[in-house]
């Protein structure tokens, strides 16, 4: 278990490390990039577990990202004030799950509560993604492809073309979200730094969950059906429900990532649901060595800050597609192959593989 | 109307997409911006030649850019997955698309109508149709008859359907098979092209108009099974008319989300199409 | 006591009757082969009892219970699980782990146990990964326990995909061909760890074309030609068998 947390232990450090290193360079303006950098991998790292382990393709998991952030989007700052007196707001109120604040000319507004809102937007993800997943999982090749990308661009032309979810403006003016003791979600720039440590915390969790899960029987069973499904089947592993709880589980990282990251932007838009999110999320699991968590985290550690610095300047999609077409040109294991890790172990450690292995 | 001009239109990019799978098996996502680039190339061209010729013009140069992506990025892989196939095409799709966006802006584009304008209309018996209509549907009538018999009457023709139907004996037989794959790309290409020009006076035309195409292109060809291009035609005008009669029921900005639905549950229910056969569709290997 | 029963089961594919018909039986604790001339619908039979394919008509019952329309996954559950005919060992794994993948069915760890890293899983885990090695010793096969599967010699790649059946504890192992590409040694070895799993107290279904194996071990033995049986007795029964003799037995040992 030591090689597993090990990885982990380095990776807080240098989280660390950066956060030290902007704070002696007087550069902390780095840190919101950062955060939302953070915020992306979450749904990263999960949907290279749908690709890399669960063998499934994905070209709509924007969709997943968009359905969390716009459901606590709507849930946080639409106003119910309106209907103040009726039924279900004062049953809502009851329940504590209300929240009052001023808005920006000193009026009062009342709604849901991040928290109520956040496991709404769970909630509905999980079973959308359900009943989605179902039938789409049950096609190949170029039809799963198809389908998942039809699925994410479903998601696009509704919050794009409606209008209680702000059409082409999107939903602006979200609150912060209250976590514990005083922590709290939110663009302000004077809690940049725990937000920071918040964000990258929230990614270090998630990966320990999945780090877990690869190395557990589920991981096993999920690599043999990855490997040859019918022989999984025959020693009584349930493939397909197995690949659908990944894909229900990497469409909750995506919603988890859109939700949060609603809160710490104050809004979202309709381009977050956007093919081209889509197609560049796939871009970096691809880059990143498609069954290797940490080569995705990496890989969308630097190339989503670069992309959200600006640094790719108006061919910011154009430098996904052609990653994308290199990378399956090429290499369409992924550059960071997860063998060639262990297979440089094997070659330093003198041909003996341990006995934790994978 | 508006159902025949998209029906058509979706139809057309079906037939490409079918072209191609039917010679190497890939779907070509990039199929939408051949569309798209016949259209742009024409407002172009449009404004140095005369009308056909700047058509015709946007027809070779979208030619040449089928053929440069086959060349490219097709030709030299050896016996790719489909699923890396389609992925690669969709990053072509996003190559282009970025070219087009940092060549033409982000403006609409359309070409005039080639006979009358945007109001005139012509009375076929109690229904008045406008002009241009006409002309989508007639030159797509033509360039799929065109189509058809050079795939049943020319040798070139007979030579690529040997490849469609076992790519290993029509390379026994001395048909070249790199090329022929090379030529259904540029057929695919002109035929999208040509449809692009004559339909963008109605449906105008902008960097961004070729993804759209793409997907409902490829509900059409799988509607009507895929690699079939004459169901593709029925199947595209059912869309087409299925879409336009949506905004009775759903806001016209769904009308895409109604399309991607019948996509899915036809992925779902039926994947050979209604007019396909379930044997034939599971022959195409994944 | 009856442990499978096939009933009356055909399968069709387009114009092709892979299946027609098709009744027998199989005792508990017997070795029971199953030959014919190659597409006398062996693997098909085999598919439609391990759950791979639905027959058009017919029943089949394993433990007194229907499993025709069960998947391949519920039914190595009940205790009925096969082998491939071309070896079907999960790459990118040990051989080891390979038969860890076989104890899946008598383990319980699931998604939230794995994500949360439960402290049950722990044991469960070592149980397992012991369990897997015992096998490996009881085939012999121990020494190659942390070499990737698929770099194994072919005949040691047989005895692990073996080795994974087992580890489900089946009480119907299906084994498809374990013979093919064994050359005379191995396939002595093979029929020798045949008859020690039906002494463990499994029973045996398999489908073979090496004849001297099937005639040394098998107890009783059905014959197949174009998807129906033409024949069901003890070896030297179907040796003599005239019908047999002059569909299938060319050479016999």
């Amino acid at each position: 278990m030591r090689t597993r947390y090990l990885p982990v232990a380095a990776f807080a450090g240098l989280i660390v490390a950066i956060q030290l290193a902007t704070h002696f360079t007087d550069s902390a303006y780095h840190l919101t990039q950062l955060t939302m950098t953070a915020y992306y991998s979450i749904l990263i790292v999960g949907l290279c577990m749908l690709i890399g382990y669960a063998g499934q393709i994905s070209l709509g998991h924007a969709g997943f990202f968009a359905i969390g952030g716009y459901i606590s989007a709507f849930l946080t700052a639409r106003d119910l004030s309106s209907i103040k007196g009726s039924g279900f707001v004062s049953f809502l109120s009851k329940a504590g799950l209300l929240v009052s604040r001023a808005d920006l000319y000193g009026g009062s507004l009342l709604n849901v509560h991040p928290w109520c809102a956040c496991v709404v937007a769970v909630v509905a993800t999980v079973v959308i993604a359900y009943f989605v997943g179902g039938p789409v999982l049950k096609l190949r090749g170029h039809y799963l492809a198809m389908a998942t990308l039809g699925f994410g661009v479903i998601i696009y032309r509704i919050v794009l073309g409606t209008e209680f979810l702000g059409a082409a403006d999107g939903i602006s003016d979200v609150p912060g979200f209250p976590l514990i003791a005083g922590l709290e979600v939110t663009g302000k720039s004077s809690l940049r730094v725990s937000n920071y440590y918040v964000a990258w915390g929230m990614v270090i969790l998630g990966m320990l969950f999945l780090l877990n899960l690869i190395h557990s029987r589920v991981g096993r069973a999920l690599v043999s059906i990855h490997g040859a499904e019918d022989a999984a089947g025959a020693v009584g592993i349930p493939a397909a429900r197995y690949k659908l709880n990944v894909f229900v589980l990497s469409a909750v990282f995506a919603s988890l990532a859109g939700i949060f990251l609603t809160h710490y932007n104050g809004g979202i838009g309709p381009s977050e649901a956007s093919v081209m999110k889509s197609v560049r999320y796939v871009a970096i699991v691809a880059v990143g060595g498609m069954a290797n968590l940490w080569g995705a985290l990496s890989m969308s550690l630097v190339l989503n800050y670069l992309s959200l610095r600006g640094y790719f300047g108006s061919f910011d999609d154009t430098v996904f597609g052609v990653i994308l077409i290199l990378i399956m040109l090429f290499a369409p294991d992924g550059l960071l192959r997860r063998h060639l890790f262990t297979d440089l172990k094997r070659l330093f450690s003198g041909g003996a593989a341990g006995e934790e292995g994978r | 109307m508006a159902g025949i001009t998209y029906g058509t239109i979706y139809a057309i990019v079906a037939i490409g997409f079918n072209i191609i799978y039917n010679a190497t098996g890939i779907i070509n996502f990039a199929q939408g911006e051949f569309v798209m680039l016949g259209g742009m190339a024409a407002v172009t061209l449009s404004r140095f030649l005369p009308l056909p010729m700047a058509i015709l013009g946007a027809v070779a140069i979208t030619m040449v850019v089928g053929a440069v992506i086959e060349i490219l990025f097709i030709r030299w892989l050896r016996g790719p997955s489909v699923l890396r196939m389609i992925i690669i095409t969709i990053g072509v799709s996003i190559l282009v698309r970025e070219i087009a966006l940092h060549v033409w802006g982000e403006s609409v584009r359309a070409l005039p109508y080639f006979t009358g304008s945007s109001v005139s209309s012509i009375n076929l018996g109690s229904v008045y149709v406008s002009p241009q209509v006409l002309w989508v549907v007639g030159v797509s009538a033509v360039a799929v008859g065109a189509l058809s018999a050079f795939f049943s009457y020319t040798m070139l023709g007979r030579q690529m359907r040997a490849c469609a139907a076992n790519r290993d004996a029509a390379r026994l037989c001395g048909v070249n098979v790199g090329n022929m794959v090379t030529l259904s790309f540029m057929l695919s290409a002109a035929i999208g092209a040509l449809g692009g020009a004559v339909v963008c006076p109605i449906t105008y035309v902008h960097y961004d108009s070729g993804t759209p195409l793409a997907i409902k292109g490829f509900t059409v060809a799988i509607l009507g099974g895929l690699g079939n291009s004459m169901a593709a035609v029925g199947a595209g005008m059912i869309l087409g008319i299925l879409e336009s009669f949506s905004i009775w029921v759903l806001p016209a900005a769904y009308k895409e989300v109604v399309s991607i639905s019948i996509l899915l549950l036809i992925l779902f229910v039926r994947p050979s199409g209604i007019f396909g056969s379930a044997e034939a569709s599971r022959l195409k290997e994944f | 006591m009856t442990l499978l029963s096939v009933r009356d089961v055909s399968k069709r594919f387009g114009g092709l009757q892979a299946v027609s018909g098709l009744s027998f039986d199989v005792v508990q604790g017997s070795i029971k082969a199953l030959i014919g001339p190659n597409g006398a619908g062996k693997t098909t039979l085999f598919n439609l009892v391990s759950g791979m394919l639905d027959p058009d008509t017919g029943e089949i019952f394993f433990r007194g219970e229907a499993v025709q329309e069960l998947s391949s996954h519920e039914i190595a559950g009940r205790g009925l699980v096969r082998t491939f005919q071309h070896i079907r060992l999960f790459p990118k794994m040990t051989a080891l782990e390979n038969i860890m993948v076989g104890r899946h069915v008598h383990s319980k760890a699931g998604f939230i146990a794995g994500m949360l890293n439960l402290p049950f899983t722990w044991k469960e885990e070592r149980r397992i990964r012991e369990k897997s090695f015992e096998i490996m010793e009881l085939l012999g096969i121990a020494d190659h326990a942390q070499v990737e599967a698929t770099s194994l010699s072919y005949g040691q790649q047989r005895v692990v995909e073996i080795g994974r059946a087992l580890a489900c504890e089946p009480q119907l192992l299906l084994l498809d061909e374990p013979a093919a590409g064994l050359n005379m040694r191995e396939t002595n070895e093979m029929g020798e760890l045949i008859a020690k799993i039906r002494d463990m107290g499994i029973t045996v279904l398999l489908v073979e074309h090496d004849m001297s194996l099937v005639m040394k071990i098998s107890d009783e033995i059905v014959v197949l030609s174009y998807g129906q049986k033409i024949a069901e007795d003890r070896p030297l029964s179907i040796q003599k068998n005239p019908e047999v003799i002059r569909v299938y037995l060319g050479d016999e040992q």
